[in-house]
């Protein structure tokens, strides 16, 4: 048994050589393409990431993960837009209304499970998006937060930059990916991996089925939060789509592409899922129907997501030969 | 350890019209190992509910120790020191071995509410380890749960409740589904962890070479109400029990 010290200081080597890396060719490349592809990676592995905390962790299926990603967004460009908020304190703000919003709807929802759950959040989801549309005064209504968002440097780190925004992204992502691995270790994930696997079982035992749903939700809002506000550092604004259940559905997409089952499964599924996106829509106008057709072979075929199917095999083959 | 006198009394369980358990009185002395046996539907298994808190009793009190523990919830009832296994495994199927039993002991303890430190914690490792050697379950240390074969998974989810540290242990058919010399090896572990803890240990069991070869002492249910009890010698000359259960089989002439 490795010691948490062990297992987090090989989190951060692994983090910093990621992050090197990932630094190295962007700005060794320097093309507004991968530039481009950096902030989106690393926005929508971040959604999917977060997501999965719920999905392959808790056993929670949530179909409306997207409202706390366009609580995120919303409340970090409305922010900014005031013009009194470094981007750091309007980032942490953001945060916590996302968090907040995760607690609020959390509450309602995780006393109930399986399609009962699936099907709340997505209307609290499909709720936040229909306010979005209708306050129009304060969201811009189906034409999103206009007029951009400000971006006024701090600590040397100017996001109007392309290139600093996307190694900003990426920085985002792989510490949010340390944080979470380390949850997903603790005693508190493991609790919440006892809940996935028998909640009957976990409840004699004398864990609080509510509290310990509800804190990975929260968690989970949190996260996706973050990924809200680096989209709308993106995009400069904000749009309802984002809480769109479209939005929600991407991220599952991406961690059935990538993996449930492996921590690093919903990264990998999003980079899949955003250069599949990227060529399909670059040749046909049905870029939906390709996409379905993949899903489709990969359910079908593997029965599971990518690292799922590869870490499994090298599993398989691990103990024949032992 | 020292506790562990169970007393139920007058204990009385019905489901609308059907009466499940029926007035039953009896005592399980501080370290005694006694078996429950009866025929199908003569509410063994809602005894074990009504004590360990699953269904709350209509009459009569359940007292550990002297101290009054009827109605309390199932969480409470395990921290006063009754434990339980249960008919068929009841497991986290991806936790391996190791993890079950710590995450089994992290949990009972209160202490899952840890963002930034490791699972399973270094003291609570090393205890699940002293389960696993007790239970014989150090060799399968590493397979998650669910690999593992039928008769390992009961023993599992007997060791689960032995991390506790109960001071009673209810054992609801531990060799069910187990083939004759599975179910002799889970018998015998079960008899080693008995004497290794000195707990007060109740059993449901259908073969009645198991009840009496190792029981110290029986009771007998029919229709929810007790039927019989005494020591193995005994109830097997019992004609009641006789005549409503054994049949010739295991029947001992009657004392002279």
């Amino acid at each position: 048994m490795r010691g948490l010290a062990d297992s987090l200081r090989g989190d951060l080597l692994f983090g910093a050589l990621a992050f090197a890396l990932l630094a190295a060719v962007d700005l060794g490349l320097g093309s507004p393409g991968l530039l481009d592809f950096t902030i989106r990676f690393a926005t929508f592995a971040l959604l999917a990431l977060s997501l999965n905390l719920l999905i392959g962790v808790t056993g929670l299926v949530s179909f409306g993960h997207a409202a706390y990603f366009a609580m995120g967004a919303y409340a970090f460009g409305l922010l900014m837009q005031t013009g009194a908020w470094s981007i750091p304190a309007a980032l942490v703000a953001a945060l916590a209304a996302s968090a907040l919003f995760a607690l609020v709807v959390g509450a309602l929802c995780v006393r109930l499970t399986e399609i009962y759950f699936a099907f709340l959040t997505l209307a609290f989801q499909m709720l936040l998006h229909s306010v979005i549309l209708a306050w129009i005064p304060l969201t811009g209504g189906d034409q999103g937060l206009m007029g951009g968002i400000p971006k006024p440097a701090f600590l040397g780190i100017d996001l109007a930059r392309q290139d600093h925004l996307a190694l900003f992204s990426a920085f985002c992502l792989i510490a949010s990916a340390v944080i979470l691995r380390q949850v997903v270790r603790s005693p508190f994930g493991a609790a919440l991996r006892m809940l996935r696997d028998n909640p009957d079982r976990a409840a004699f035992l004398g864990l609080s089925v509510f509290r310990y749903r509800l804190g990975a939700f929260v968690i989970a809002g949190t996260f996706a939060g973050l990924a809200g506000v680096l989209m709308s550092l993106y995009v400069s604004g904000a749009f309802p789509s984002f809480a769109f259940w479209t939005t929600s559905g991407e991220a599952i997409f991406m961690i059935m592409l990538g993996g449930i089952s492996v921590f690093l499964g919903p990264i990998v599924g999003a980079a899949l899922f955003i250069l599949l996106n990227d060529r399909i829509t670059a040749l046909t106008d049905h870029h939906g129907l390709y996409m379905g057709a993949i899903l489709l072979v990969l359910v079908l075929g593997l029965r599971k997501g990518l690292l799922d199917f590869l870490v499994e095999a090298w599993r398989e083959r691990k103990e024949r030969r032992s | 350890m020292t506790g562990g006198r169970l007393e139920l009394q007058g204990l009385r369980k019905s489901f609308g019209g059907v009466v499940a358990t029926d007035d039953v009185t009896l005592t399980f002395e501080p370290g005694t190992l006694s078996a429950i046996i009866g025929p199908n539907g003569a509410g063994k298994t809602t005894l074990f509910h009504l004590v360990t808190g699953k269904l709350p009793p209509s009459a009569g009190r359940v007292l550990l120790d002297g101290e009054d523990i009827t109605g309390l919830d199932r969480q409470a009832i395990v921290r006063k020191g009754i434990g339980r296994a249960f008919q068929v495994a009841n497991l986290f199927p991806s936790f391996t071995v190791a993890e079950s039993l710590a995450a089994a002991i992290m949990t009972h303890e209160g202490r899952t509410a840890r963002l930034f430190s490791a699972f399973p914690p270094r003291d609570i490792a090393r205890r699940a380890e002293e389960v696993m050697e007790l239970c014989g379950l150090s060799p399968l240390a590493r397979r998650p749960a669910r690999h593992l074969s039928h008769g390992d998974q009961k023993l599992l989810d007997v060791a689960m409740a032995l991390a506790l540290d109960p001071k009673v242990l209810l054992l609801d058919e531990p060799t069910a589904g187990m083939g004759p010399e599975e179910r002799w090896r889970m018998i015998e572990r079960v008899y080693r962890l008995w004497q290794a803890k000195g707990l007060t240990l109740v059993f449901i069991e259908h073969d009645m070479d198991i009840v009496f070869r190792i029981a110290e002492s029986v009771r007998v249910l029919r229709y929810g109400a007790v039927l019989a009890e005494g020591t193995p010698e005994e109830v097997r000359r019992n004609p009641a029990v006789i005549e409503a259960y054994l049949g010739a089989e295991h029947a001992l002439e009657e004392a002279p």
